[in-house]
């Protein structure tokens, strides 16, 4: 059992296929796992047909609602820009926005092959930024990395989740010596 | 154990490290809940929230069907349970409209078996196109109602209702809402299982053969058990109280429940498992032992009109609060009866038809053609935004066909040359063929036509296979219906098949000459689905490793 008995609230958000339900399952499975109480809510149905899709995740000693009520979101996860807008009011005041553009390796990749290949893992990218900043160790991350991905694409994505971590983690400190 | 958690997002080493605590859907919960207890029989039709519990059952190696209809899989069902096995039958709200005619009789007849029904109720129309609330039909049939608030619930109640089904040999509503179907939260199964009876005949001619004579008595009988059940309700484990100060005092039920522990942590709780027919005297003793007591439910005010009818004095929830789900800061407000314009939601991007969906081309001619389209429910109900635009109604399933006649009947010719009926393939299957005989015995001074746009599958809930497909819930092979042999057979002139995507000219010629002319024509546009194309691209790869991956 862990010591974050607060409950931490996160929000992922982007479009129909962008694995955004993956990812959230990624995150409930590990925080599940890590041995959290932990609910997650999203709306499958019309939105998997190119539209918006968010999905809630809430992890922490107790939990009751499995939605993040607006304003109260700790984390927002956003896998497409277009996304940002319409769900910034569910962060809170001092609240983490997790985007593409905030993790330094991919938005600086370019269009080769390899860079294709990771653009792929955008949704477990956010995940591993995530990661720098809550309680959750780090075979619980992998173990639901395993559960929740074809065994094809395990060492890509858990590359891009490490890669992603170690740059939050970087940025995190930077931050904190100025 | 036939099929392991993988499917699921858990493997089965994981299950025992674990110490049994899954994280589980509402609809998961409920399908482990129907292989713990060994269902005999799952059935039902596709509806958004309830169609993974059917998939899922299916999964963990569960006898599971789609039936044609809600209809069908309520009567298969309780034919099921008239002799003695333990039956599933799913289905979303508005589903149990169709299944209604079934349910009303079978709430007399009851059952030998177990028969629980799960309705899955969409407040706040996620993917619905009403917002009825389910909890009327289980006091309109006069049958018990379990109504769950997360998954550990989802898993426990499903048994209980068995239980109850079993014991009172009555038909059990389970009613889940999209927040309990598609939320995950954990749940520790149970260990023991309830063993299933022996499936057998019990010969009970009064007792199932409806007709006025033995009806009448039906229906005393029932109404005799509805208070045995309301007796029984009063000190039931399904309800329960959690008592903290006595200035606020809570009544409510399935997710409202949840938001309300979060929204007032101070507040007595009580928690009401079975809502129908009511523990009135456990409210009674609740509701005066707090200086305020207030109705927090979702939807339509049902537990707050029950309630006052008894002359419990309970304060509900504003008028406001009865469109849309509730959630944390809805229930703060309900408490403070705020009723202050709330904050718009921010639109975010529509749900539109895939990029080479074939339903695209049928659209494009529709629109240009400046044809009243009378649609139907599916993917293809996404032809009514831009840049299409080219539906002009849809009420619910099947429904494309009378209404595009009812059009044609009293419009001036003009007007009724240009009306069109559009439906699916699996919509057809479900309650499509009934329209057609309609439009061959009653056909308009126009002629009509109508439009299948068969893609091969029930694409919007999910791909899932039907009575058209030749593939059964589990993709083994099944008879296909021959939709073409079908209408020829019911007397339809006219039946065309095409693929619009790729013979687009040649598909506008054939639905101009159909419109000009008085023939009754129906029009096959079929083209396969191809998010379904990918999936079974995909299963086919698979098949050769799937045996080591899912025996467990």
């Amino acid at each position: 059992m862990n010591s974050q008995t607060k409950v931490v609230n996160v929000v992922m958000a982007g479009l129909g296929g962008q694995g955004i339900v993956k990812a959230s399952d990624i995150l409930a499975g590990a925080a599940h796992i890590a041995g959290y109480d932990v609910k997650k809510s999203e709306i499958h149905g019309m939105s998997q047909r190119g539209g918006s899709v968010s999905s809630d995740v809430r992890f922490g000693s107790e939990v009751f609602s499995p939605m993040v009520p607006a304003g109260e979101a700790d984390f927002l996860l956003v896998c497409d820009p277009t996304q940002i807008d319409p769900n910034r009011h569910m962060l809170r005041e001092g609240g983490e926005l997790i985007t593409p553009d905030t993790i330094p390796f991919l938005a600086e990749l370019d269009n080769s092959e390899e860079a294709q290949r990771l653009r792929r893992s955008v949704n477990v990218a956010l995940l591993g930024a995530l990661s720098a900043h809550v309680d959750i160790a780090e075979n619980a991350w992998i173990e639901a990395i395993h559960e929740n991905l074809p065994a094809a694409v395990h060492d890509l994505n858990e590359e891009v989740f490490r890669r992603a971590q170690s740059a939050e983690r970087d940025q995190i400190a930077l931050t904190a010596k100025r | 154990m036939a099929v392991g958690w993988r499917g699921i997002g858990f493997t089965h080493k994981e299950i025992v490290r674990r110490m049994g605590t899954l994280l589980l859907s509402g609809n998961e919960a409920v399908a482990l809940a129907a292989r713990d207890v060994r269902v005999s029989l799952g059935t039902g039709y596709p509806g958004t929230p309830s169609t993974e519990v059917l998939e899922r059952f299916s999964e963990l190696g569960g006898p599971a069907q789609w039936a044609p209809n809600e209809k069908v899989a309520l009567e298969v069902g309780l034919g099921a349970a008239f002799g003695g096995g333990r039956v599933l039958v799913t289905m979303k709200h508005v589903g149990v409209n169709v299944a209604a005619d079934p349910l009303f009789t079978a709430a007399y007849t009851g059952v030998t078996g177990a028969l629980v029904l799960l309705a899955a109720d969409d407040p706040g129309l996620h993917s619905s196109q009403n917002e009825q609330d389910s909890r009327r039909y289980a006091v309109a049939a006069g049958i018990p109602m379990l109504e769950p608030s997360d998954s550990q619930e989802a898993y426990d109640f499903f048994r209980e209702a068995i239980a109850i089904s079993e014991r009172w040999r009555t038909v059990v509503m389970l009613r889940m809402t999209t927040r309990v179907s598609h939320s995950k939260s954990r749940v520790t199964p149970k260990a023991d299982a309830i063993n299933p009876p022996v499936p057998h005949y019990e010969r009970d001619i009064k007792g199932r053969v409806m007709i006025p004579a033995y009806a009448r008595m039906a229906h005393h009988k029932l109404r005799a058990k509805i208070a045995e059940m309301a007796a029984w309700n009063e000190t039931s484990p399904l309800n329960r109280r959690v008592d903290r100060g006595s200035d606020l005092g809570i009544i409510a039920s399935s997710i409202s429940y949840i938001h309300a522990r979060e929204a007032a942590p101070q507040a007595s709780f009580l928690k009401l498992g079975m809502t129908y027919p009511l523990p009135m005297e456990t409210i009674r003793a609740f509701a005066t032992s707090v200086s305020r007591c207030v109705v927090i439910e979702e939807g339509d005010p049902y537990l707050a009109d029950a309630l006052r009818a008894e002359g419990i004095a309970i304060e509900s929830k504003d008028e406001m609060y009865r469109f849309g789900e509730l959630n944390v800061h809805r229930v703060r407000r309900i408490l403070e009866h705020d009723v202050s314009p709330e904050p718009k939601p921010v639109p975010g991007k529509p749900p539109q038809l895939c990029n080479a969906c074939p339903h695209r081309a049928v659209f494009t001619a529709l629109q240009r053609m400046d044809c009243i389209v009378s649609g139907d429910i599916g993917c293809y109900t996404l032809g009514v935004l831009p840049p299409f635009e080219a539906i002009d109604s849809c009420v619910c399933m099947g429904a494309s066909i009378g209404v595009g006649l009812g059009l044609r009947h009293v419009l001036p010719e003009e007007e009724a040359r240009r009306v069109v009926s559009v439906i699916g393939d699996s919509t057809f299957m479900h309650s499509g063929v009934p329209g057609i005989i309609e439009m061959v015995y009653n056909p308009p001074a126009t002629g009509h036509v109508v439009i299948i746009v068969d893609n091969g599958t029930t694409a919007m809930t999910g791909l899932q296979e039907h009575p058209g497909t030749g593939r059964r819930l589990d993709r083994s092979e099944a008879h296909g219906v021959d939709f073409e042999a079908l209408l020829r057979a019911i007397g339809v002139p006219e039946v065309h098949v095409i693929d619009p995507s790729e013979r687009p000219s040649k598909f506008v010629k054939m639905l101009q000459t159909a419109l000009d002319g008085n023939t009754l024509t129906v029009i096959i546009a079929r083209r396969p689905c191809l998010l379904a194309l990918r999936r079974m691209e995909k299963e086919e790869q698979a098949q050769p490793c799937s045996i080591g991956q899912t025996q467990a």
